[in-house]
Parts: C-alpha cells; structure tokens; sequence
C-alpha cells in the first residue's frame, strides 16, 4: 500500500481505521486495484513515474461524514483531494494534483435538495451529475433547463467550480456566474453558507447570491480553501421557441466587423444563445455541426481549394479571396441562436439582420424554428447541449470514428481566452501556427476560429493528444508548456487547465511578483494551516510543500 | 415518487448513476441538516423502473449513453466502425461477450472511455450489467 508522503505508515494506518469508522468499511478504498480506479484516465503522465496517483480514496455520504473525514485528516496531517463525479477528464479526471494524497469522493453524495420550478433554481450536492438533474426534471415534469456542458457525466458542481461553460443564454452558460450560494467544509471542519445562507432560516439562499458583506464564493472555485458539499444554481425556464439563423460574410476582412456587430447584439441581448462561428471557405465546421462529422465519413475535400488554403498565408490570399468570391463560397459564417418567444425570435432575428447588412454581400439564412419542447424526433438532429439535454455525442473526439480509425487514449485542452474582436483572431492565429511549427505540434487546422462560451471575450480550445505513448506524452507536454508561454507574451492566458500545468499556468498570471498567487498563499496558510486540502490545485500549494519545492 | 416506465425514449436519456443500495439513508441525513427543506429526498439511486433486469436498467443508466442507439453515442460509433457489421455495434445486442471482458473494460477503460470507480458503478452492479450483456450467449459461451 502507498503511503501519502510526509506522513508515517503507522499514523497512516490510524487515520484509515478512522477513516472506515467515519464512511464504513466499504468506502475506504486502499487495495491497488481499487485505488488504480482513481487515476486519471486521460494522464499524459500515464505509465511514468510522474504520473500523480492517490494512495487511497474514502467516499462520504454526508456532509457529516465530510467534516468527520477532514478533522481525522487534519489530527494525522494527511493531504486529501477532493472530487466530485470526477469526470473532469482532458482536466485531471478523478486524480489528485499532489501524488499520493487520498481522494475524498463525494460521488454518493448524490441529492437533489430542491429543484424549484416558480423561482427556477436547483439546489444539488457534488455527486449529483448533469444527467441526473435532467433525469429528475423530466421524471417530475418540470418546466427548467440546466445549461449543461459538452459532456453530461459531469456535475453541476464540479464544472462549476471548475469554471466551466455551456450554451444557452449568457448568464446560464457561465456555470460558475450562475450558481447561487454555497455550503462549505472548512480545513478544520467548520460548515459556513455563503450569500444569504449565513443568515439561520435564510428564505433566499439560491435567490440572492452575494448576502452580505464580502462575497467569498470566487476563492472556492479553481482552489483548495474549502470542500463545497452543496451549491444552489438559477436554471432557465423553458423557452416557448428556439430560432437559429446564419449569417455569411463574403471576404476575409469582413471578420472585423462581424465581431463588432455580433458584440453589440449580444451585449444588448438581441441574439441570446451561444453564437457559433465557423468559415465555409476554409473548413472551419460550427460546434453545433462538430458531432456531425462523428457519425458518417466526411465527403472528401475539393482538391482545388485544399490547394488553394495550402498555398494562402493562413487562410489568406488574393487568389483564395478570388475564388471564394467567384464560386460564391462564404469566408466566414455566424451562426446566432435566439430563445423565447416565437414572435420576438423572429423580430431579434430580423433587426439581427438588419445590422449585419451593413457589410456589403452579407447572406441570411435561417436554420431552423422549434417550438418547444422539441419532439423526440428534432431531439436526434440537433446538439442536444443547445437545448439543455445532456450527453456525451463530444467523446467521439479522439475516439474511433468513420473519420478516424485510430483513437487515442485521451486529450488534454490548451484553451486561452483572447478578445472578442476580429483582430485578435487574426493575430492568434499567426502566433499560434508560428508557434505549433516551431514546437511541432500536428493539431492545428488551416484556421482557426475561437468558441463563443464566455461572452465578453473569445476562447480557443485546443485539443493535444495523449497517448499511452510515453515519448509523445513527453513530447506534447514539452509542447503545451511553449504554448501556454507564447500565449502569455501576448497577453492571452489559459481558463482552466489538467493539474500537470496548473502550476505552470499560475506562474503566468504573475503580475507585480505574483502578488495574487502569494494572495492565494497567504488564504491558503489561514484557513488550512496543515495544508491538507487539494494541495497544488491549481498551483495553490500550503506552506510546508512550498518549503520543500524551494 | 413517481414511476417512469422504460419506454424508448427513457432509454435514450441514459444516466450515470450510484451503487442501487444507498438508498433509504439519504432522507435521513437531509433531516438532520438545518437550511432550506428539502420538497424531495430524491437521489440518483432512486428506483425508476419495476419488472425491468437489474442489468438491464443499470446498463442503461451508465453505459447507453454512450453504447446506445441513436445519434451521438461515441461507444455504439466506435464499434461500429470497428466492426464494421462483423458483429452489432450495439453492446447489448451482442452475443459473443463474456462476464470478464465485460468488467475488464470497465474497470480499465479502452481508448477514450475511461474506467469508472466503485463509487459509480459498484461491483454488484456491474455484476449485474455484465450477466445482462450475455443474457443471449449460446450455453457454454460466458
């Protein structure tokens, strides 16, 4: 059996009798075979000695037994990592960041405190997954949407404090914006709510976020201050209709101002879904259209233009424009959703078009009208995620597909945020095909055309292989380090990140000698003074492991 | 607790659910707990289905998400470009499969499906899953 670093076998042994007393036998797990189950399945560190492992994993069911397990933790100074349905994959699955720390996994915690459908919020414990709460909605027939993110297995209230994203309006899609009060397990085993679930009896816990006083939520996500064992989240109402509409731009310079008017009809609320880019001249699919592509083989590309887009400077050239222009080929498409009613989807859409006529050749189409719910039949066609239903249609990346007969074993996402202008997706793609020649990184299309998931800025979302191949792993980690650097020297930083850059990633948020790291150090020091939480999420490490690093 | 029957639809929405056995406890705990009250002590092991094969309705909350019929279901498309008509994408129309391999893949992923805890799918469950994916062998097959 391993034995968490730092801690003594026989102290260690201790701490597990408790531990079992706390959680019951059965969920304490410490032979290999079970604890093997603990890691990450998409590791780029799979088969190394580096690869972060736990030494044993304890399942409470309460939140009881939570503040049990954390004070037996504190008393032996074990280091315990926290997950919830550990789906994270492509972001450390259920692994610690600390190897050999004993994962908690809250994957029993598996209640649905309260769905309220007149004031539409939900509130969920960590083992509660996207397909649950959609189970439990539809089984009480519940007039709610969850935002859900690509991959339905995940929680609520694990991709929320990962800071996650969806697809339907803007102040759903941020996961993290849209829950609404938390409750806590401190480092010494204290419950504290957050917003107004401080107040004894609070009537508004998940319907007023910030109480009152300091609004403290932000540092229990992406962190180790604490573990969330309940988190109250604002869903959407059902709408009474979906509208898609496209619009195509003619030349490559019409980016600029695409983004420009796509920034004020979505700041002013006039398309209220994710908008989803995509070029129909370059080949750069839509999300939406992305899992098409995983069901039947691709028709093969015009040779012609394939030559021409090898032959342009990224995706630019007076012969690539030509031919774009003359075979009536659209440079770049944006796709806008629009939820509510029939009538004003139709109105938005219509003023929506009104605004981007003023880019001379501009061409509408409208996709589809839904009214909702949608029939078991339009369920089948569209992204199922656009209308909060849950799935896993994404995992087909990197697995076997008519277009790729040889899956690979995981990914791992480069993903920066960079501005939403036109301008910067010109100038991210430059950097970033300058910078995957140099570095030898095979992932990059002709272009490249950021997601729409935030809505006051652009990210980019980039999928690095990982292999049981211990040279490729080496070799792409090496890569996505050069990568996340480059990006930092142009000002764009990474939203989320596996625990093998996390540490690499804080160091580029470094402003004024990393005055927010040594923030975070400083909260970490005060609120888990034997630094037993998730040590080194998110580059967050307590006092004695920083010591030992220096 | 309302019932829903496995009509089709159901099965399409496939979940990811805990061990059937940790029921009855869960109203006991939230009764304990001060806050908001909760209207339901609903969990995600709450029975959703009578008549059905254990395996059958465990398969269908943890596995058809992916080894389903329908669009968008990466498992059912990967053995399908596998085999390509060899044997049936779907898992559970299949006939060759054995209990072990069954847990194997699991309990060790493949590709990228990764291997799940005991925390989500217990051992008795998957017991259950893998007798229900072999229910057509031939004797003498498992």
């Amino acid at each position: 059996m391993r034995v968490p670093p730092g801690v003594s076998s026989a102290d260690f042994s201790a701490a597990l009798v408790q531990f079992e007393q706390a959680v019951g036998k059965e969920w304490v797990f410490t032979s290999d075979e079970d604890v093997a189950l603990y890691r990450d399945a998409y590791s780029p560190f799979w088969g190394e000695k580096d690869e972060i492992v736990a030494s044993a994993a304890v399942a409470p069911d309460s939140v009881e037994q939570v503040q049990q397990v954390v004070r037996i933790a504190n008393q032996y100074k074990i280091p315990i990592y926290a997950i919830s349905t550990g789906k994270n994959l492509g972001y450390g699955g259920s692994a610690p960041v600390y190897s050999g720390s004993v994962v908690l996994d809250l994957k029993r915690m598996n209640r649905i405190l309260e769905v309220n459908e007149k004031n539409a919020y939900a509130l969920v414990e960590p083992g509660v997954s996207y397909f649950d709460l959609y189970r439990y909605i539809q089984e009480h027939g519940i007039k709610l949407w969850i935002d859900v993110p690509d991959p339905g297995w995940g929680s609520p209230v694990g991709n929320s404090l990962d800071r996650g994203g969806g697809y339907l309006m803007a102040n759903y899609r941020n996961h993290f914006d849209a829950h609404c009060g938390m409750e806590v397990v401190l480092a010494n085993g204290e419950i504290v709510r957050t917003g107004m679930g401080a107040m004894p009896g609070a009537k508004t816990w998940q319907e007023y976020k910030t109480g009152f006083g300091p609004w403290v939520d932000g540092i229990f996500s992406q962190s180790n201050f604490g573990v969330v064992t309940k988190m109250g989240f604002w869903l959407m109402p059902e709408p009474e209709a979906y509208l898609s509409g496209t619009v195509y731009l003619p030349r490559y310079e019409d980016l600029i101002p695409m983004v420009v008017i796509l920034n004020y009809l979505e700041n002013t609320r006039c398309t209220n879904g994710m908008p989803d880019l995509g070029s129909p001249l370059l080949g750069v699919g839509m999300i939406s259209d992305m899992t098409k592509g995983f069901e039947e083989k691709l028709p093969a590309p015009n040779p012609e233009l394939s030559a021409l887009i090898a032959k342009s400077e990224i995706g630019k050239s007076a012969e690539l424009q030509e031919y774009a222009l003359q075979k009536g080929i659209a440079y770049w498409s944006c796709q806008l959703s629009f939820y509510g009613s029939g009538k004003a989807n139709a109105a938005n859409w219509e003023y929506a078009q009104e605004k981007f006529s003023a880019i001379p050749g501009a061409k509408f189409e409208q996709n589809e009208f839904y009214k909702l719910p949608l029939t078991p039949a339009q369920r089948e066609k569209v992204h199922k995620p656009q209308f909060g239903i849950p799935s896993l249609a994404m995992f087909s990346i990197g697995a076997r597909t008519p277009n790729n007969p040889t899956p690979l074993n995981g990914h791992m996402w480069f993903s920066p945020i960079i501005p939403r202008t036109g301008e910067a997706i010109f100038e991210a793609n430059r950097v970033f095909h300058e910078a995957a020649k140099e570095y030898e990184i095979p992932v990059l299309s002709s272009f490249s055309l950021p997601s729409c998931y935030w809505e006051r800025a652009f990210i980019y979302i980039f999928a690095f292989p990982v292999t049981h191949d211990i040279e490729t792993n080496q070799k792409n980690r090496a890569a996505f380090k050069k990568m996340v650097r480059t990006a930092a020297e142009h000002g764009w930083g990474e939203y989320r990140t596996a625990p093998a850059f996390q540490e690499t990633i804080m160091n580029t948020y470094g402003y004024n000698d990393h005055a927010l790291l040594r923030f975070h150090e400083t909260l970490k020091d005060a609120v888990d003074p034997n630094g037993i939480l998730s040590a080194g999420r998110y580059g967050i490490w307590p006092k004695h492991l920083r010591e030992t690093k220096a | 607790m309302r019932k829903t029957k496995r009509a089709p639809m159901a099965a399409i929405v496939a979940i990811a659910v805990v061990a059937g056995m940790l029921i009855s406890v869960t109203s006991i705990a939230i009764a304990q707990e001060q806050g908001p009250q909760p209207k339901s002590a609903w969990t995600t092991s709450t029975p959703k289905s009578e008549g059905e094969p254990r395996g059958y309705v465990q398969f269908q909350d943890y596995c058809a998400v992916c080894h389903g019929a329908g669009v968008g279901k990466p498992g059912t498309i990967a053995l399908k470009e596998k085999y390509k008509g060899a044997e049936p994408a779907l898992l559970a129309e299949r006939t060759d499969l054995t209990q072990q391999l069954v847990k194997t893949y699991v309990r060790n992923g493949i590709s990228v499906m990764p291997f799940f805890r005991k925390t989500e799918i217990s051992d008795a469950d998957l017991d259950a899953i893998a007798e229900y994916l072999t229910r057509n062998n031939k004797p003498g097959a498992r």
